[in-house]
């Protein structure tokens, strides 16, 4: 009743090693050609977004901003970023008319986990006029706050350099480096004022009040 | 396996994957991937299709190449098949959702240890019909999404008070935050299995 | 320097990797309940992260730049080599250890930490000596996880619990009660100026 209909292997003699290794060369080759073209085709779809989502952010955190470009640093002066580099960079985000200012990324230990950032700095350093959470896994309900809270996000909509900026409680700022922190998510609070404080501190220095290159007409790093 | 099989015959072997054989509450297979990424109905959705799409090809490619692929290699070349298909998942999910790709992030690829899938093409795709194979896989990985779902909508639903992001409970919903966190996963994938447990013992005691 | 630390701190308590992001939970529930086997079953782990997070660490840095979609197959044909290897050189340099271990050693290939490891390594851009640091941690979460777990199932084997709640129910329960426990180590560290 269980004949088989297909032709019989010889299952009595082992396959060579050549086999075996035919086999898995074929495997290996098929898997890749297929995963290459499904990586031609995914991969427009995948930039477009990250550019989107990249353009959305800065223009988030340099209010009026149309047009950005990526910088990065080659011997201590900033030169335009090269497609696929990894090292630390800047964005320089322009209006039609002016440079607007810059947007600097960084990280560091949130209360859960790591809390990453974008926000942008005026030409001169010398205020942050936006914030935005990149990437955090805070507690929900308070934690998450830094990024939901619409009042704690504008504290950085204009928020003084120098001295550096600290958290004071909620209702109690009053210079314009104090940020109303939310009351019961101190440390994620206190995570972002840091993460700014260790950014400007690297970057403030090297970022001149009006970059050495040209606004882009396109408008895409 | 010379006749085709009766339909019926396929039916059985699509609805146990659903109840009496599913995957999670009765072979505790792939539970990495299943608590972390149940912390919303949506989020354990778009688990359960990739987890689906990558079970239907490996299944579906194994069965047809069953009588080429020599036995000493296959756990090699099953590995290879199903990578290849939870990279493609990855990208396609990548490119199409970029905001749920990013939320269930390393935990695609990790679709490639889960054991549900690897288990299935040595246990049952191996040695059977491509159609046959076919059909239990989509049994199981249907299986392995109500799983999912029943973990997704009541941790959601607990711990934000809301259900694909609509709100149930209204403003005033004071959300059970330790259900969308990683505890919450263990406790309510317990409970779930309690309440499994019960009903097999009545239908059993019955 | 403090960056290491966190990683370390996170990988070990914060964010345990059984605990947190529910990796190498095949051996938490099924492997043991003596607390001699979990050990031995978290130092072979500890050994495969590392020599993992190396080997990710050398393919990301030169191969897989220039074919990124391969990148998933090449991690799990390193893990399965590295486990062989390891294999191999327990079984020479220590027959004990390997026949206590018996079964458990294969079954790293498949577990989901070594390969999380390798794929969070990856999308959090981790340098060499990063990776290095945070695969001691996360080997050392785990067997902390593993040895925790052992001893308590230990006690609940013997304890008085309902039939339904017996098996994979109750120990996913006391795995939750432990992952709340773990909950309490968020803040260590962060906002520190």
């Amino acid at each position: 009743m269980t004949a088989s209909a297909q032709p019989t292997l010889p299952q009595t003699k082992e396959p060579s090693s050549a086999r075996l290794a035919l086999t898995l060369a074929v495997a290996g080759l098929v898997s890749g050609l297929i995963l290459v073209m499904a990586y031609e085709i995914t991969q427009p779809r995948i930039e477009a977004h990250r550019r989107e989502a990249l353009k959305r952010a800065v223009f988030e955190v340099v209010p009026g901003a149309t047009k950005l470009a990526k910088l990065e640093l080659q011997d201590g002066t900033l030169v335009t970023a090269a497609e696929k580099s990894e090292g630390p960079s800047v964005y320089a985000a322009w209006s039609d008319e002016a440079f607007l200012g810059w947007a600097v990324s960084g990280e560091g230990a949130g209360f859960q986990d790591t809390i990453r950032l974008l926000w942008g700095l005026t030409p001169d350093g010398s205020k942050v006029q936006g914030m935005q959470v990149i990437d955090s896994r805070e507690t929900p309900g308070l934690g998450d706050r830094i990024y939901k809270d619409a009042d704690f996000v504008a504290e950085f909509k204009a928020l003084a350099n120098d001295p550096k900026p600290e958290v004071v409680a909620n209702g109690q700022g009053t210079a314009p480096h104090h940020v109303d922190g939310i009351t019961g998510a101190t440390i994620s609070c206190k995570a972002v004022v840091n993460i700014i404080n260790a950014g400007n501190e690297t970057w403030r220095s090297k970022l001149p009040a009006t970059p050495a290159i040209q606004a882009p007409s396109g408008g895409q790093p | 396996m010379s006749a085709p099989s009766s339909p019926s015959e396929a039916y059985a072997e699509f609805v146990k994957g659903i109840w009496k054989e599913n995957p999670v509450f009765v072979g505790v297979l792939g539970m990495c991937p299943m608590l972390a990424v149940t912390n919303s109905a949506v989020n354990a959705l778009a688990m359960a299709s990739a987890t689906l799409f990558v079970l239907l090809g490996s299944s579906v490619l194994v069965s047809a190449l069953r009588t080429v692929i020599p036995k000493q290699v296959r756990i090699t070349t099953y590995i290879i098949i199903i990578a290849t298909f939870v990279t493609v998942a990855d990208m396609t999910l990548a490119a199409a959702v970029p905001a749920v790709h990013k939320e269930l992030g390393a935990f695609i690829s990790l679709i490639v240890v889960n054991c549900l899938i690897l288990g299935r093409q040595e246990a049952f795709a191996s040695k059977n019909t491509l159609w046959m194979a076919f059909v239990d896989a989509l049994g199981m990985g249907l299986g392995f999404g109500f799983a999912l779902f029943c973990l997704g909508a009541s941790r959601e639903v607990l711990g934000m008070g809301s259900i694909f992001g609509v709100s149930l409970f209204g403003p005033n919903y004071e959300p059970w935050v330790i259900m969308i966190l990683p505890p919450g996963g263990f406790i309510m994938l317990g409970l779930i299995m309690v309440v499994f447990n019960w009903a097999k013992f009545r239908k059993g005691a019955a | 320097m403090s960056q290491l630390a966190w990683i370390f701190i996170s990988a070990v308590l914060v964010n345990n990797f059984t605990l947190a992001y529910f990796l190498g939970l095949c051996p938490f529930f099924g492997v043991s309940s003596r607390l001699e086997t979990a050990f031995r079953l978290g130092l072979a782990n500890i050994f495969v992260l590392i020599i993992t997070s190396i080997c990710a660490w050398l393919l990301n840095s030169f191969v897989l730049p220039y074919a990124p979609y391969l990148r998933l197959i090449s991690f799990i044909v390193v893990i399965a080599s590295t486990v062989q290897f390891v294999e191999m050189v327990i079984r020479k340099m220590s027959p004990n250890l390997f026949r206590a271990l018996g079964i458990f050693l294969p079954l790293i290939t498949t577990n989901c930490a070594i390969l999380g490891l390798a794929l969070f390594q990856t999308s959090r851009g981790y340098g060499f000596w990063q990776g290095l640091v945070f695969a001691l941690g996360a080997g050392i979460g785990l067997t902390l996880a593993l040895a925790l777990m052992a001893g308590l199932r230990e006690e609940a084997e013997l304890s008085d619990v309902p039939a339904v709640v017996r098996g994979t129910a109750l120990n996913l329960l006391i795995a939750g009660l432990l992952s709340m426990a773990f909950q309490g180590f968020a803040g260590l560290f962060g906002g520190a100026a």
